[in-house]
């Protein structure tokens, strides 16, 4: 574990998020995306949590942006498009700034007194056992919510005017 | 790691946060407004992995993964929506759909 690591690298990952939702680009904002992404799972190794961090690399910069990158294909790059959404950060940008600010203002005064760190990294295994113990019901809903994303999924993206279709 | 780098991480975690927040507010693009929200979950997510190592405790990793689930089913159905605003309203614009009818 090596904490200096892991916060350089959460660093890296702070700049690559704040370019991702400031780019007029879908592209550029999901390469940004992309880079902040494996730099937080840098993050994860370096605290010792290797299995969140092979996830996090499997799930969100696997799966999840290979979901947007689908999306992406299907949206038109025009220069007015772009020029628009600029303008409209352009305009937009000072209040959203503020909240961000008084969201993070209180972790900046530190955590205050927290209890002393245990040693020892966490193993996949100690996972799997609270996962599959104490757990189980967390997963039994995690897999409610996703049959019922994928159920929603099919509902709201049917195609009401293919010939035959039914409404 | 010591309770100073604990709170760095947590910095960093409310940081990514807070810049998530101020993408899904500032953007007005919804697929934007979609890649803020995925930056802002990955805070939170952070904040449970950096404190369950801090404690050597494997709730935060399962915390992680319940995070990671919901960010998957999160983003599969505010693409669907997506296509399908664009679709019905013909604009990828989330303030062209602010009237709601029936």
């Amino acid at each position: 574990m090596s904490p200096l690591l892991a916060i350089y690298a959460g660093a890296f990952a702070l700049i690559a998020a704040a370019l991702s939702v400031t780019r007029a680009n879908a592209v550029h904002a999901l390469l940004h995306l992309v880079v902040a992404l494996l730099a937080l799972s840098v993050s994860f190794f370096a605290l010792g949590a290797a299995f969140a961090a092979v996830l996090l690399i499997m799930i969100y910069a696997g799966a999840i942006v290979v979901l947007f990158v689908f999306v992406v294909m299907t949206l038109p790059t025009a220069p007015e498009a772009m020029a628009r959404e600029r303008a409209a950060l352009n305009r937009a940008w000072p209040l959203p700034a503020l909240m961000a600010v008084l969201v993070i203002a209180p972790f900046l005064f530190g955590l205050g007194e927290v209890a002393p760190a245990a040693a020892a990294p966490v193993s996949a295994q100690a996972v799997g056992r609270l996962l599959f113990g104490p757990w189980a019901l967390a997963i039994e809903l995690a897999s409610f919510l996703l049959l019922a994303g994928l159920i929603g999924v099919r509902h709201i993206g049917r195609n009401d005017r293919a010939p035959g279709g039914r409404r | 790691m010591t309770s100073t780098a604990l709170s760095g991480m947590m910095i960093v975690a409310a940081g990514l946060f807070a810049i998530g927040l101020f993408g899904v507010l500032a953007r007005r693009g919804i697929l934007f407004q979609l890649v803020a929200l995925e930056v802002a979950l990955s805070g939170p997510a952070l904040g449970f992995v950096a404190a369950g190592a801090y404690h050597a405790d494997p709730q935060g990793q399962g915390m992680f993964i319940l995070v990671l689930t919901l960010a998957a089913a999160e983003v599969a159905v505010g693409l669907a929506l997506f296509l399908r605003i664009r679709r019905v309203a013909g604009s990828d614009d989330s303030d062209a759909i602010n009237r709601l009818k029936g």
